[in-house]
């Protein structure tokens, strides 16, 4: 990362010292050594790392079933063209969108007014701070079946409540097309809203008490200083959480696969669940492939572009970089 | 003005409280759905949604502990689990403190390349890696959910233990050395000990990772010798789907062990889980 923590001294800039010479700190060991402490992570991240990705990058150019050893009908850039054409995908990355947006819209202004609320001193905030912490250590898996049950059809819970709210209607929360991604946006609030809001609080106890007591003695009222020293300064935690949720939005799965299993039609549907369906129910390896390369390269392609235009001014060691209090 | 301030206080502080309770009905009500809900029958369940258990009724709760899949899905999540936390840490502390403290060729090169890692999301690799599993004959083995985890976990880990073995003085390293110990030494008897804390982090990410995971268990798991809680709790649910307050049961009792964690470890979870984020 960008924090330099006085390395030690390199013995490659030393002159090489002969035999008899006084003893050095573990120094230079051998070739033998430095090979024994790498060869175990090498070995373990080149066979399930580098390898698959290798393979997901050359297996998407042809069109293979998964049998038989290696593929050998080589067809060349048809399976990301068949993608360019396939409404599946393209809905995949419409529904990415709009779940990017909702929650930058929703999620995180949320976060963000919990985060403040629970800086502030009052009796009982840390009960709540880590009460809304709880959502996010459940397993995303597990989390899904309860809320398949929550919303089940039928007077389940959630028509329960809303009858009980004075709505009589029977709402089909993960069959109407038109409404299961809000449910499931609803329950991804819901899931991680304390993650957010724990990183806000980082970032806001990040921000010096100086700050607002200069800005009190000059006259700024609470709301100035609100305006004028957290809101830019909680900045760059901003631009991280937006970060971390378009990524975790790219590798959904858990969660509305185990829901709704990407139904109705597809209307909840996401990338990896098109990848898991093409490449293990119905066994187009190739084109499932040609998905995940496609997933990787949205990642990749948001990633740099971020970094680049959002990221980058963060990294000038500027106060508030969200973790930068750790090293 | 002062009792305006009081007022305005006893108001703020109100306003607080409000705003506070509303999100936490949010978080609780499905969770004390599940609870509550594994305390009903169904007839309960159907019409009296909302209100407490009456009777209460432990049946749901008692046929599930009782029954010897619950316990050796427990069995598999916590084996698989532990054993991931154990190769992810070990590996990566030792290419880690290599990374850290000694300066060789290619040791740049090395280091992005285990850090470009972190750009490949798990799910771009799960269908090769069922293909390498299956060539390897991993399947339904255990194994076949342990090495790419831990593999997978190399990333992250590495990063945050690099920069912690790059801040121990390198006269701690000298003294150790003219002591008469050599790499391996210093590394078992001195760094690690020191670097307790942060192995505490780093195996708190790994420990959480594995115990949630789905999408690799579920592809590689295919007969329920070694089904994890996950896979576990979605396969019964399916199986009963019938008997909601049962597999509300179920649900609750898996959640249990993570609530649990949390609350005697929440420092810990807390802090592992927001650096393991913010240290890409």
């Amino acid at each position: 990362m960008s924090v330099k923590l006085s390395p030690p001294d390199s013995p490659v800039r030393r002159p090489a010292l002969g035999a008899g010479s006084r003893p050095r700190r573990a120094g230079r060991p051998g070739p033998g050594v430095l090979a024994s402490f790498i060869a175990p992570s090498l070995v373990l991240f080149l066979l399930f790392v580098i390898l698959p990705v290798l393979f997901a990058a050359y297996v998407s150019f042809f069109r293979w079933n998964g049998l038989g050893g290696v593929p050998t009908d080589f067809v060349g850039l048809d399976n990301f063209r068949a993608m360019l054409g396939d409404e599946v995908f393209l809905g995949d990355l419409w529904r990415l969108g709009l779940i990017v947006v909702l929650s930058i819209l929703v999620q995180l202004p949320l976060a963000f007014g919990l985060a403040m609320l629970l800086h502030q001193r009052f009796p009982g905030r840390t009960a709540f701070r880590l009460l809304f912490f709880v959502p996010y250590v459940l397993t995303e898996a597990v989390t899904a079946v309860l809320f398949r049950l929550v919303f089940s059809p039928r007077r389940g819970f959630a028509d329960s409540i809303m009858a009980n709210l004075g709505i009589d209607a029977q709402i089909g929360w993960l069959s109407d097309r038109d409404i299961v991604l809000f449910v499931i946006f609803g329950i991804l609030t819901w899931k991680f809203f304390g993650f957010h809001m724990i990183l806000f609080l980082a970032g806001r106890q990040n921000i010096p008490d100086e700050l607002y007591e200069a800005a009190a003695i000059d006259g700024a009222t609470g709301a100035q200083a609100f305006r004028s020293i957290t809101l830019p300064l909680m900045g760059p935690t901003v631009r991280l959480i937006i970060f971390l949720s378009v990524i975790g939005t790219v590798q959904l799965f858990d969660l509305v696969y185990v829901l709704t299993g990407g139904g109705p039609f597809h209307a909840s549907e996401t990338l990896a669940i098109t990848m898991y369906e093409q490449g293990f129910q119905r066994g187009q390896i190739g084109y499932a492939s040609a998905l995940s390369i496609a997933m990787f390269l949205v990642s990749l392609v948001f990633a740099l572009f971020y970094q680049r235009l959002v990221l980058s001014r963060d990294l000038k060691g500027s106060l508030t970089t969200a973790g930068g209090n750790r090293s | 003005m002062k009792v305006i301030t009081r007022r305005a206080r006893f108001l703020r502080n109100t306003g607080f409280y409000v705003a506070a309770f509303i999100t936490l009905i949010f978080v609780a009500t499905p969770i004390l759905f599940a609870l509550l809900g594994g305390f009903k029958d169904n007839q309960q369940l159907r019409e009296n949604a909302l209100g407490l258990p009456s009777p209460w009724n432990v049946a749901n709760y008692t046929d599930v502990l009782a029954s010897d899949s619950f316990w050796r899905q427990v069995f598999s999540s916590v084996f698989i689990a532990l054993v991931t936390t154990f190769l992810v840490v070990g590996c990566s502390a030792m290419v880690a403190f290599v990374f850290a403290r000694f300066a060789f060729r290619g040791r740049e090169g090395l280091f992005t390349l285990f850090a470009a890692g972190m750009m490949f999301p798990f799910a771009v690799a799960v269908l090769p890696l069922f293909i390498i599993l299956r060539t390897f004959e991993l399947l339904n083995s255990p194994l076949g959910v342990i090495l790419p985890q831990a593999a997978f976990g190399l990333p992250i880990t590495i990063i945050i233990l690099r920069t912690f073995f790059r801040s121990i003085p390198g006269e701690v390293e000298e003294a150790a050395t003219i002591d008469g110990a050599g790499p391996w030494l210093f590394f078992t008897r001195i760094l690690l000990p020191m670097a307790r804390p942060v192995l505490a982090t780093v195996s708190v990410l790994a420990l959480v990772g594995s115990w949630n995971s789905f999408l690799l268990p579920l592809v590689v798991l295919q007969k329920p010798t070694w089904w994890t809680l996950p896979l576990g709790v979605t396969q019964f649910s399916g199986q009963y789907a019938s008997d909601t307050a049962k597999v509300l049961a179920f649900v609750m009792l898996a959640m249990l062990p993570a609530l649990l964690f949390y609350a005697f470890a929440e420092r810990h979870l807390i802090s592992g889980l927001t650096s393991g984020s913010t240290k890409g």
